[in-house]
């Protein structure tokens, strides 16, 4: 299990790392390589040169703005974890990082690199779904391109990412001041394994106690990480019965998939237990907010 | 390619074919053959080492993508005169191992944890060396190695007894 | 657990191999940098059948680094075929194939090149043409007549059908009161070692010998090497201190080590082949039995169980080699621990188009064991018994030892009952149910699972002339040297490779018992085959019994001769003086020490007794206790001693999401005299680990065109630390009254009854249902969709 040959660079900037994409069809990014290796290493990748943009200072960094929290994408998917940014501003996200892989390989892999690689179990790309957050590509110009996640998420480990240009950050809303509550809940032979399915879930409740916002998505059992509708929860009190219901109709279409692990209709039943624990879980936690 | 390794502290400047990994640049280009291979796709962990004192796969880092980095390996845990380090010591108390392969791995699992929590509970221990699969010991006297080592890292006298790797 | 007459076996020694494991200090295989050495990738073939009509190596040879092409043509024409347990002489096998391919990743070539990964960029330029084959992947499918044989000159896909009948089977199931038949399926798994096989050869043509470094556990692998290149046995040197990263019985590369022992006399350069991930998965020839139980079982309505009909056909995969045995071994304990008058067995192994199976932890016994602990809970659930009471009632009780079983086999020792006892009351059985109640009153499926079962241990190999009748073995000896040098040091010597077992421990503790020295002042060292005394290896739970009966009678020979020596000097009769802790002492109070011994053993031949040899050394070859016997009418005595193990497990899941969780998990444990208390504790929580895996992860599974789909351990799932849970272990103690210190095996334990009892756990968790799943490994989603289905149906 020995790659095939290759060469290897590590720009500086993006401009140069963009500049030798655009000029190769076989040249492929290297971020953390938590997938690419193994993938090389099966010979399932054949680049012809590895452009390692891990030292490019400017794809590195959780950055605060007014109303954004932006990671840049080469940011470590451990010291995502570790951000208290992260934690306060973007909980959905602080929740799902435990989920990503193990310690090891959470130490280099990065946040947009598990983007970019597009795996549909993946976690974070299922939480961009759900909040709708932006994926944004620069190219050799400097240019910048943003994608919301419905449309750069369109297969199995397929993206729209633009040719010649580089996932350069991601970026998220802040949280408001009302109560804001997160569930996310996965599936899987082993606590570490690509999830069968897994839910994302994101509530705001008005200072009345009722619901303003829900959010939820569902990953890992389909092509993509999809958002689901349950805008009907707003108004309710988000009981046990509204959730059941609310998450009953809006998977009554999810498509789900067979494979050698599990059955598409196993997917499916899953899929709506998980969404109804982590909207469970994530109005407990507006409430413990709300006090 | 040239590149600059620092491994245990000694910084070697050696000449790599990029699609080498780090785990083999260990191996056969410096001889630290505590370090093994298992799966070489990043899932056994038997060829964990510390990077900048994480707990790292080597088979998913390229030797070209190290350069630089502050690397350690099991070889660099004690000065090779017989003694042991206080998690080497534990994992012989308890038994924390059989064939020995997955060991070098676990062991700088173990570091990497007490590195950043002194007082790991059982789950805090299992979980950092979920990405280390054994299959000789059921992992419950590994559990036991790391709690002792633990342990006698806060209860030790010696200066420096809690900073294992230096 | 200390005996008092006992100063070192049985007290809670360190392992003296983990100082040099913790340091990474090991020597393994891979380890080894031999100068000169070229390296192999495999050509693997893509087609689970194909003819092969022509391999075109042009392009390959004439890359970078490359030294040479093998073809399995060229081989075949230098080597023997590789050793064919059964009496099936057209079933042929050689390293890499001839003319036909018979399973997906099947070695068609190999290229030899100076690195690794230049072989495998050249593996990638050999063309390989072929014309597909009609393939067949079941068991069953594989029986029916029209079924493509993958042997064509063997005739059929049938490597054995056998039927055993003990005792009166026929009058037994027409005298029971009730009967009732089951199936269940053991799928196809491995004990999967984190160290892949590996193996360098090197050719001495000026003395010529072979020297051989592998991960290796097998008996008699040097002998095979030997036979396989048609060289004198003396002409090839295994060296056996290389540590072997975990086996648990797989470790048999014997395809691969005359590949490149072929190569390295070819080549005259040392040749090593370390196998990837892929290769071991896909065809490392190391995965485990695939086995579909059929059973039929007579009983009374009061739970006693009069007689079973038990057929068990396996999928051998491509070839046969040393696999359909583990067929046999479980004869030994057929009806393991329970009192069962009579028995029929029907061992069934057939050929297809998978990966060739090997040798795993137990040799077969595991998926019998919960084949008939399935039963057991199955006639429980049938009478509406509790599954204990059940069970006490067939238990064989402790005055009944030694029990002769209807296959032949007499069991040395044991209490059945007080190990089940403590067990319930160690884990507060009525507390534990209350629990699972509870559980399922939350909305939870909540089960408990129990198993009982035996460990056959001892290592002998009755089972080869019992399925094959052109065997003759009736021996299965382990062989050691112990050594008094002439500084006083005593060294101890262990011919063969370990893999995690701690031999060395157990070889120092048993000589330091019967010397009365401590044992870390014991040296242990391995020498070379040619070295080394006869031995069959670590396979069978057979060491703490053969290897340490042999160590300590050779000892206890040595100790003779201290005696001697020191009752000569005192000018006394040798029974009239006594040893202790290697001091000769007299009636009278007058001693002779430690170096004044060793000063006349090495010496002194004027002062030694007349007729003694001067030197103190001493060997011993131990013969299996029981094993002497060839079979007659299919009977026979299997293995000497039998270790008992009752599991007790909790599980509990959402019926939706269904991942069994344990929640408790207890095994009661008695192996006899435990010789080290650490090793046998990480025996049993590792074997539980492993069939942790083997009940709920571990398969490999093919696809309908023959792909194997489980290549890589992103879908082959090996428990981690968070699957595996705390396990308590209650210890008894019925020691053999046939080995040295009552000692009995262990390597398999934990593994031989955990599958049985997690599938037990998941069934009772199933009754409210009224369902079963019947395979292993049980899959999350086959679970929830079995209680789907149930809902929809009611």
């Amino acid at each position: 299990m020995k790659p095939v040959q290759f060469d290897y660079v590590r720009p500086r900037t993006v401009e140069d790392a963009c500049g030798i994409l655009a000029g190769d069809m076989d040249a492929r990014v290297l971020a953390g390589g938590q997938t690419l290796v193994p993938m090389l290493a099966m010979r399932l990748s054949r680049p012809s040169v590895l452009v390692d943009i891990t030292r490019i200072e400017a794809l590195r960094g959780i950055t605060l703005t007014d109303d954004t929290v932006e990671i840049g994408a080469v940011t470590r998917q451990a010291a995502a974890l570790a951000s208290e940014v992260i934690r306060d501003e973007v909980p959905l996200l602080a929740k799902a990082l435990r989920h990503v892989g193990h310690p090891p390989t959470r130490s280099r892999g990065t946040v947009g690199g598990s983007v970019a690689h597009g795996d549909p179990s993946a976690e974070i790309p299922l939480v961009m779904t759900v909040l709708g957050a932006g994926i944004v590509f620069t190219d050799d110009d400097g240019e910048e391109e943003a994608f919301e996640p419905a449309d750069f998420f369109i297969g199995p480990m397929l993206t729209s990412a633009p040719m010649g240009g580089l996932l350069s950050r991601l970026v998220f809303s802040r949280r408001g001041s009302a109560p804001t509550g997160t569930g996310f809940r996965e599936i899987a032979s082993r606590r570490s394994d690509y999830a069968f399915a897994s839910a994302g879930a994101q509530v705001v409740l008005k200072a009345d106690g009722t619901c303003a916002e829900a959010l939820l998505g569902i990953g890992s059992v389909g092509d993509t990480p999809v958002a689901v509708d349950v805008a009907g929860l707003s108004g309710t009190r988000l009981t046990d019965r509204d959730i059941r219901g609310a998450v009953a109709e809006a998977l009554e279409d999810l498509e789900t998939v067979d494979d050698l692990h599990a059955t598409a209709r196993y997917r499916k039943r899953a899929a709506a237990r998980l969404a109804e624990l982590a909207l469970t879980e994530a109005r407990d936690d507006a409430l413990e907010q709300a006090g | 390619m040239k590149t600059e390794l620092t491994v245990n502290g000694r910084t070697h400047v050696v000449e790599i074919e990029p699609r080498t990994t780090l785990l083999d640049v260990l191996r056969d280009g410096l001889g630290l053959t505590a370090t093994h291979a298992g799966c070489e796709h990043g899932v056994c962990g038997a060829c964990t080492v510390l990077v900048d004192g994480e707990a790292v796969r080597s088979c998913l880092i390229l030797g070209v993508q190290a350069d630089g980095l502050d690397i350690r390996t099991v070889e660099g845990l004690t000065s090779g005169d017989g003694t042991l380090d206080i998690v080497q010591d534990a994992f012989c108390e308890t038994h924390g191992l059989q064939c020995g392969y997955c060991t070098s791995g676990m062991i700088l699992a173990a570091h990497a944890l007490l590195r950043v929590n002194a007082t790991p509970d059982e789950e805090d221990i299992r979980e950092a060396i979920s990405g280390n699969i054994c299959r000789c010991t059921g992992y419950q006297q590994i559990v036991e190695a790391i709690a002792l080592a633990a342990e006698r890292m806060r209860t030790s006298n010696v200066l420096g007894a809690g900073e294992v790797v230096k | 657990m200390t005996d008092p007459g006992r100063r070192f076996v049985s007290t809670n020694r360190r392992v003296r191999e983990d100082r040099r494991f913790v340091a990474g200090a090991g020597r393994y295989v891979a380890d080894l940098d031999i100068p000169g050495t070229l390296h192999v990738a495999l050509v693997a073939s893509t087609a689970p059948a194909a003819k092969i009509l022509g391999i075109d190596t042009t392009e390959a040879l004439a890359m970078e680094g490359v030294v040479d092409v093998l073809t399995g043509e060229e081989l075949s024409a230098g080597v023997a075929p590789l050793m064919n347990g059964l009496d099936t002489p057209r079933v042929r096998r050689f390293p890499l194939t001839v003319g036909q391919i018979r399973y997906a990743g099947e070695w068609v070539a190999a290229v030899v090149a100076t690195s690794r990964a230049l072989a495998e960029d050249a593996a990638e330029k050999v063309r390989v043409r072929t014309e597909p084959l009609p393939f067949v992947i079941d068991a069953e499918t594989a029986l029916g007549p029209d079924a493509p044989p993958v042997h064509p000159e063997h005739g059929s896909n049938l490597l054995l059908d056998k039927t055993f009948d003990w005792g009166p089977v026929a009058d037994d199931f027409a005298a029971a009161e009730d009967r009732l038949s089951l199936r269940v399926t053991w799928g196809r798994n491995a004990t999967v070692p984190i160290e892949t096989f590996g193996v360098i050869a090197r050719w001495n043509p000026w003395d010529e010998m072979l020297d051989v470094w592998a991960s290796i556990q097998m008996p008699k692998y040097a002998d095979q090497i030997a036979r396989a290149l048609k060289l004198p046995g003396n002409a090839v040197r295994v060296h056996y201190d290389v540590d072997v990263g975990g086996s648990y019985g797989v470790k048999r590369g014997i395809k691969h080590t005359v590949l490149v022992s072929y190569l390295a006399r070819k080549l005259g350069r040392p040749v090593r082949l370390i196998e990837d991930r892929l290769e071991n998965m896909r065809a490392g020839d190391a995965q485990g039995p695939e086995r579909i139980f059929d059973i039929d079982v007579a009983f009374d309505r009061d739970g006693t169980v009069r007689s079973m009909k038990m057929r068990a056909l396996d999928n051998a995969g491509a070839y046969a080699g040393r696999a359909p045995f583990q067929l046999g071994k479980p004869i030994g304990a057929i009806v393991g621990p329970y009192r069962i008058g009579s028995v029929q067995y029907r061992a069934m192994s057939v050929t297809t188009n998978k990966a060739v199976q090997e040798a795993v932890r137990g040799f077969g016994q595991a998926p019998t064991n919960y084949a008939i602990e399935t039963m057991m809970d199955r006639i429980a659930a049938h009478l509406g018994m509790d599954r204990l009471e059940l069970r006490r009632r067939n238990l064989i009780r402790a005055d009944e030892f030694p029990y002769t079983i209807p296959s032949g086999s007499t069991y040395d020792s044991g209490d059945y009952h007080t190990v089940i006892d403590k067990v319930l009351a160690h884990a507060d059985y009525a507390a534990l149910t209350a629990e699972r109640d509870r559980l399922r009153a939350e909305g939870l499926c909540a089960g408990i699972g129990i198993a009982a079962c035996l460990e056959p241990s001892g290592g002998n190999s009755s089972f080869e002339p019992l399925l094959n009748e052109n065997n003759r073995t009736s021996t299965w000896m382990e062989g050691s040297r112990v050594i008094i040098d002439a500084l006083g040091g005593v060294t101890v010597t262990i011919h063969t490779t370990s893999s995690g077992q701690g031999h060395e421990t157990l070889a120092a503790t048993v000589v330091g018992e019967e010397l009365g020295i401590d044992p870390d002042r014991i040296r242990v060292t391995r020498p070379d085959s040619l070295s080394s005394l006869p031995g069959n290896s670590p396979v069978g739970s057979r060491m703490a019994i053969m290897l340490g009966g042999a160590a300590a009678r050779a000892a206890r020979d040595l100790k003779r001769q201290l005696v001697a020596i020191g009752a000569h000097a005192m000018g006394i009769d040798p029974s009239e003086a006594s040893y202790e802790a290697g001091t000769i002492t007299a009636p009278d109070g007058r001693a002779v020490g430690w170096d004044e011994l060793v000063d006349i053993g090495h010496r002194r031949f004027h002062d030694l007794p007349p007729g003694t040899n001067p030197g103190l050394a001493a060997s011993f070859i131990q013969q299996v206790p029981t094993g002497v016997a060839l079979p007659e009418d299919g009977k026979v005595q299997m293995y000497p001693c039998y270790s008992f193990e009752f599991h007790l497990v909790l599980m509990a899941f959402d019926p939706v999401l269904a991942k069994p969780e344990i929640r408790r998990y207890v095994i009661g444990h008695d192996c006899g005299t435990v010789i080290n208390p650490h090793i046998v504790r990480g025996m049993t929580l590792g074997g539980i680990a492993h069939g942790i895996g083997a009940a709920l992860l571990e398969e490999f599974t093919y696809d309908d065109g023959g792909q194997l789909m489980t290549q890589s351990f992103l879908d082959y799932l090996m428990p981690s630390s968070h699957e595996v849970p705390s396990v308590e272990i209650v210890h008894h103690c019925t020691p053999s009254p046939l080995t040295e210190f009552g000692q009995k095996g262990s390597g398999e334990s934990g593994y031989l009854g955990a599958p049985a009892a997690i599938s037990g756990a998941v069934q009772d968790a199933l009754s409210p249902w009224g369902v079963t799943v019947d395979k292993l490994p049980l899959r999350m989603s086959t679970i929830s969709d079995t209680i789907a289905d149930a809902e929809t149906a009611a």
